[in-house]
């Protein structure tokens, strides 16, 4: 009677323990996760950050570039939508997923195309690339791209530390508990390396 | 009082577990990245010439010059002179050194890296200006463009690397240091009429005021001071052509000498600002 009775003592403060070693361990993987996760949409705010600095910058090329009579409104024109396509997609931190990334994606490689669609039609005006005004809307073009490569590529690393650690154990255990998801990544565009090909016909 | 202390030592453990596992997490695009980029060369400098392209005095100069500068204002501008770029762009490499060698300091982002391909036979040269996050605004990538195209390009084009890097650094001194505003600079590249008429009409107004105040007895001092601030601007708004004639920091300031080795870079953040231009 007694025996049995210390027996089942130790099987309940034996079962205490791990619960509270489970809990323990809990805590602070739930404390990482939650720090990545706000790594992850602190670094996505970053990205569309330097998506909307580009959309900002559009209006005042628009504009410069329209001075010249006879330029080719259509190309403009598709500029212009383009801007308004992508800037329609926002997506908040929370509702990053592979779909609505690649949305974003989609719309503001439209604007991409778009705008060195643009840039080789400027090359047949060589008053506009002398343009003061001009060379510097494109230097600032240009350091806006090279902070959008910046910011995707650091947001992949991030994601990467995140996803990896969610998915190791013990995370993965309590990360389907507290519905932690697997974010996606930028994919490189296709043809993203190729230089716009200059024709004149 | 056992148990308390056991599990003390429990969290460091796994404090320290959790630690070496987020750093090889965290290391692991790091050591992509530091093969595409040199290590800084030792002892640490502000001038990395990897090149040789410097001669001893020239390289002295530069490097009293700008250690002068991130004695005084904790900026720290970073030259860089390599030969190849390992098959990255150049912007992407002064980048990466800006973020690998944390040029800069970690709560100002206050880092500049200048990085020069030199033209080597038929080999293009290449000269970028990286921006950290700290002074993306009164460094603004058009203004980086026009120092790159306006101040370093013409000299390296006639292989004087250090007038091109002399100049060049003088005004991003200035510009950091807020001693006058990007948009000031603009309008000096530019050279309108205006930054003639703009500074003679300032001038005039300053002698005006002087001769007026000059009846009422005002202290001696003060007259000095604006007349010289009067030129100064003047100078400073006047056309082109005259680059390096101010932001002439190193002028007294002989006491920095060049034998230790400096502080250490601070830990700066780069994003991808600047511009660059190639010849």
């Amino acid at each position: 009677m007694k025996k049995s009775f210390i027996v089942l003592i130790g099987i309940f403060l034996l079962i205490g323990l791990i619960v509270l070693i489970a809990f323990l361990a809990s805590i602070s993987t739930y404390n990482k996760m939650v720090q990545y996760d706000e790594a992850v949409a602190e670094s996505w705010s970053q990205v569309e950050n330097v998506y909307q600095r580009r959309a900002d910058l559009i209006p005042n090329l628009v504009n410069t570039v329209k001075g010249y009579a006879d330029f080719e409104q259509e190309t403009l024109t598709r500029v212009v939508e383009a801007r308004s396509k992508a800037t329609a997609v926002n997506i908040s931190p929370e509702n990053l997923t592979e779909q609505s990334l690649a949305q974003f994606q989609q719309a503001q490689d439209g604007l991409s195309s778009a705008l060195s669609r643009l840039l080789v039609v400027i090359e047949r005006y060589p008053d506009l690339k002398a343009n003061q005004n001009f060379l510097d809307l494109q230097a600032q073009l240009e350091g806006t791209e090279n902070r959008i490569a910046t910011e995707r590529r650091r947001f992949n690393e991030i994601t990467r530390v995140y996803n990896t650690y969610i998915r190791r154990f013990p995370a993965r255990f309590f990360a389907g508990i507290f519905g932690f998801e697997q974010k996606p990544y930028f994919e490189a565009k296709e043809g993203a390396d190729e230089v716009p090909v200059v024709s004149f016909d | 009082m056992s148990y308390r202390m056991k599990s003390a030592l429990g969290n460091k453990i796994r404090h320290a577990l959790q630690a070496l596992v987020l750093l090889a997490v965290l290391s692991a695009p790091l050591q992509l990245i530091s093969q595409d980029v040199p290590e800084p060369l030792y002892p640490l400098r502000l001038v990395n010439d990897y090149v040789g392209l410097l001669k001893e005095p020239q390289y002295q100069h530069l490097e009293q010059k700008l250690r002068a500068y991130n004695d005084t204002t904790s900026t720290q501008i970073v030259i860089v002179l390599v030969r190849t770029l390992n098959g990255i762009s150049k912007e992407e490499y002064a980048d990466r050194i800006g973020e690998r060698w944390g040029v800069g300091q970690h709560d100002k982002d206050n880092g500049i890296v200048v990085l020069v391909k030199p033209k080597i036979r038929d080999k293009r040269g290449e000269a970028r200006i990286s921006v950290a996050y700290g002074l993306e605004g009164v460094i603004p990538d058009a203004v980086a463009n026009r120092i790159v195209n306006h101040e370093m390009i013409p000299h390296f084009r006639e292989d004087d690397y250090f007038t091109g890097l002399d100049k060049g650094t003088s005004i991003l001194m200035a510009l950091a240091a807020g001693e006058f505003t990007a948009d000031e600079y603009k309008k000096k590249t530019e050279g309108s009429v205006l930054g003639i008429i703009i500074p003679v009409l300032f001038i005039l107004m300053v002698i005006f005021l002087m001769s007026r105040n000059s009846n009422r007895h005002y202290t001696t001092g003060s007259h000095g001071t604006s007349l010289w601030t009067a030129l100064w601007l003047a100078s400073m708004m006047s056309s082109r052509g005259h680059g390096g004639s101010w932001g002439n920091f190193n002028s007294g300031s002989g006491s920095f000498g060049g034998g230790g080795g400096f502080g250490g870079f601070g830990g700066g953040s780069f994003g991808g600002g600047g511009a660059g231009g190639s010849w």
